[in-house]
């Protein structure tokens, strides 16, 4: 542990005070509880460390637990230290008490609370332990005032195994064969990779890519997998789900085999669950058994780590004999060349000076402008339409370099995020894409990047609404746009300067570039201001309770409404 | 088979079973061997509120001397939650050992009840009589009460219920579902001894 992101109160006085002693451990002072956590999680996910937050009991604690159930659903390793009033006081509601662990018992994925100083040292080491393995997550520990107070012996980690926690890493043998057999009868085969295999390290999104060569496969990721396997190369049919490419999501509704490696069947994926993938036999890859089976019935379960059991797969597919159907599976390459072709993302950006700028084009010139500058780049992103949008058109290429919030779908995660990760990685250029709504939930964290000389680049994809409510308002509730203006908002070039940071504002089309090359060669932390398109939509779309070939494409698409088809689309 | 290919320090329960789609719901008896630690009970609690999980009947008490308690939860659902609940039980952290007893095999299940009548003449004697046939003891009586101690599976307590609503049935108190496997199994050997 290096750093550790927080916020003193009186709780953890004492713990602020040892940190003023020593200089091992550098502390990131956030301007608000949630921003640690997150920062946290940035920090996490893009060093595959545990990240770690300290704040301060009752306030500091509830302020927390948004970010802990975001870890929760994402699976990012945090020990968050949460001060509680002391011992003799609990239960008294005294001031600044919480029940920190009840509230916190169903947004972690485990957490104590230390009673006696003896047991504090094992309980830390447990923590860390517990945070990392199998399917990482979120652990509090509650550590009363008197307990911090009270010298405390210092143990060694133990050495023996956990008494009860012990999650299985290696698959079994026996379900690898079974899952090579089946693999190597398809011939409408689908890899669909999740955030296990990030998770699992750099070392497991190498063996994918390996495996997925090996076998010729189409493959396909969740938005949390994105960068497992490189966006651009051509057996990547793109992100699947609710906005997923059309390609991806029609070869998961037409595939005969899948195989899912760390990825949970979530509902933004499955769509209808009873349609999904009517016709396929499933295996199903993941270090946590509970996944299994939840959502979408498999006939292969393989309890174990993503990277071990594709290197298991990898070797059982080199060493099986067995040949694949070459010619069934250059017909299901035409079949999704074809779907390819339709090129759903597409969009039309006008280029007359002053030009009103498309969302998406701002996305893919921040892409073409970063990639061309060749630094190493880590995206987050807020929560709604600019989040799908980067999804879409920034293409990954590398693990843990994307962060975002998946499951929980956080408002106000991508600005401290960053701000971890940028502490992470201070040479690499950290850009949060934003939307102007995120932005301001956690927009305080502008103090703590001026603080810590931060140069996180906040582009913000300016379209006054919250857009992504207000897609759904156009498309669900018959264009009543109820409390999705963005209305009174700051102008964000001058709060960018009153947080000792630069601001910058794009207008038309003819600005874009200019803008983002300035941000990008800014050694400071910067706002880009992007006026866009306020009335754009995020397609393709499927809409809630709908199937994988009942997508809406975008206006681009001049038959989005004609192909009712079994495999088409459908119009809603 | 398992044995051989899964080495003995991961618990062979994170193995999970291929799923059958079945529609029709079943009763479960879960025994759960946890470590006897603070909120462990909410956390099971918790978890079974919180993903909208049926309990029937719960107990928990301490059973050994290495610090663990015994929690037998009776619940209801597909097999697909069922197999649901067992997983989510067997990943929180203080949980050692889930077992199914339902599908593991013969089991016993007992629950004990004690039960208020309050009623005087025939009503009285009627209760005491269906009592004896019940092997329920009596355990306090005054003039127009009796409290019977009773113990026996949830159904034989239940028509002993039945019997006794229209004689005067006041006050129940039953202590949930207890259950073990029959024969020589443990809980312990259900999955392998790997805490001895």
């Amino acid at each position: 542990m290096e750093v550790i992101f927080g916020y003193p109160g009186g709780a953890v006085l004492p713990i602020y005070d040892a940190l003023f002693h020593q200089n091992a451990i550098r502390h990131v002072l956030v301007r608000q509880e949630g921003g640690a956590v997150h920062a946290a999680e940035g920090y996490a996910r893009s060093t595959g460390k545990v990240g770690v937050v300290l704040v301060t009991s009752g306030p500091g604690a509830t302020n927390a637990v948004t970010g802990l159930v975001d870890a929760l659903m994402d699976s990012i390793p945090i020990v968050c230290l949460t001060g509680q009033v002391p011992t003799h006081l609990i239960g008294n509601d005294a001031f600044q008490e919480a029940d920190t662990t009840g509230i916190t018992r169903p947004a972690t994925k485990h957490n104590y609370l230390v009673k006696r100083s003896e047991d504090l040292a094992r309980v830390v080491h447990e923590a860390f332990y517990v945070a990392r393995s199998g399917r990482p997550g979120p652990v509090v520990i509650d550590l009363p005032k008197d307990i911090v107070i009270n010298p405390a012996p210092w143990t060694p980690p133990p050495e023996t195994q956990h008494r009860s926690y012990r999650p299985q890493t290696d698959p079994d043998p026996e379900q690898i064969r079974q899952a090579i057999a089946l693999l190597k009868g398809a011939k409408r085969p689908m890899i669909y990779t999740g955030g296990g295999v990030i998770n699992a390290g750099e070392a497991a999104s190498d063996a994918l890519v390996r495996f997925v060569r090996a076998t010729g496969f189409p493959c396909t990721s969740t938005l949390m997998g994105l960068g497992a396997y490189p966006a651009n190369d051509p057996q990547f049919l793109g992100m699947l789900g609710m906005h997923g490419t059309y390609e991806a999501n029609l070869a998961m509704h037409g595939c005969d085999v899948m195989l899912n490696v760390g990825a949970r069947f979530d509902d933004r994926v499955t769509g209808r669950l009873n349609a999904f993938s009517p016709n396929s036999r499933k295996i199903h890859v993941d270090i946590d058994p509970s996944s299994i089976n939840k959502n979408v019935p498999v006939e292969v379960p393989i309890v174990g780590d993503a990277g071990r059991v594709l290197e298991a797969l990898l070797a059982a597919w080199q060493q099986d004999g067995t040949r694949v159907d070459t010619q069934a599976l250059a017909e299901w390459w035409r079949e999704i060349d074809e779907w390819r072709a339709k090129d759903c993302l597409r969009f039309t950006q006008e280029t007359a000076r002053g030009s009103i700028i498309k969302p998406q084009y701002a996305i893919q010139r921040l892409y073409e402008m970063t990639r061309a500058l060749g630094r190493e780049t880590f995206i987050t992103t807020e929560v709604g339409q600019h989040q799908m949008w980067a999804a879409q058109h920034f293409r990954f290429d590398r693990p843990n370099h994307w962060m975002t919030s998946g499951g929980l779908g956080t408002m106000g995660y991508g600005l401290p995020a960053a701000m971890g990760v940028q502490m992470a990685h201070p040479d690499a250029l950290v850009i949060d894409i934003a939307g102007e709504a995120s932005i301001l939930m956690n927009i305080q964290e502008m103090g703590t990047l001026a603080q810590y000389r931060l140069p996180v680049k906040v582009f913000i994809l300016n379209n006054q609404y919250m857009g992504m409510v207000r897609q759904w308002q156009e498309l669900l509730h018959g264009g009543r746009y109820s409390e999705s203006y963005s209305a009174a908002l700051p102008d964000f070039v001058k709060l960018a300067d009153s947080f000792h940071a630069v601001g910058l504002r794009a207008t038309g089309v003819d600005e874009l570039d200019g803008v983002i090359a300035e941000m990008l060669a800014s050694d400071r932390a910067v706002i880009a201001d992007i006026a866009v398109d306020p009335k754009e939509n995020c397609f393709p779309m499927i809409p809630s309770g709908a199937a994988h070939n009942q997508m809406i494409l975008g206006p681009e698409h001049e038959d989005r409404a004609a192909g009712i088809t079994d495999e088409g689309l459908v119009l809603v | 088979m398992r044995g051989q290919t899964t080495p003995p320090q991961f618990l062979p329960l994170q193995t999970v079973s291929p799923m059958p789609i079945d529609p029709t719901q079943r009763r479960a008896t879960i025994s759960v061997l946890v470590e006897n630690e603070a909120g462990i009970l909410a956390r099971v609690v918790g978890l079974f509120s919180g993903r909208g999980y049926n309990i029937d009947s719960l107990t928990v008490a301490p059973v050994d001397q290495r610090g663990r308690s015994r929690i037998n939860v009776v619940t209801s659902g597909t097999e697909m939650v069922i197999e649901q609940i067992k997983a989510q039980l067997d990943r929180l952290v203080p949980v050692h050992r889930v077992a199914d007893l339902t599908m593991e095999g013969p089991h016993i299940a007992r629950e004990m009840a004690l039960i208020k009548v309050v009623g005087t003449g025939e009503h009285r004697v009627e209760a005491l009589r269906i009592a004896n046939a019940f092997r329920a003891r009596v355990i306090d009586a005054t003039a127009e009460s009796f409290v019977f101690e009773m113990t026996g599976g949830t159904e034989k307590l239940d028509a002993f219920l039945d019997l006794m609503r229209p004689l005067g049935l006041a006050e129940v108190s039953r202590t949930g579902v207890a259950a073990i496997a029959r024969g020589k199994r443990v809980i312990d050997d259900l999955h392998g001894a790997h805490d001895a």
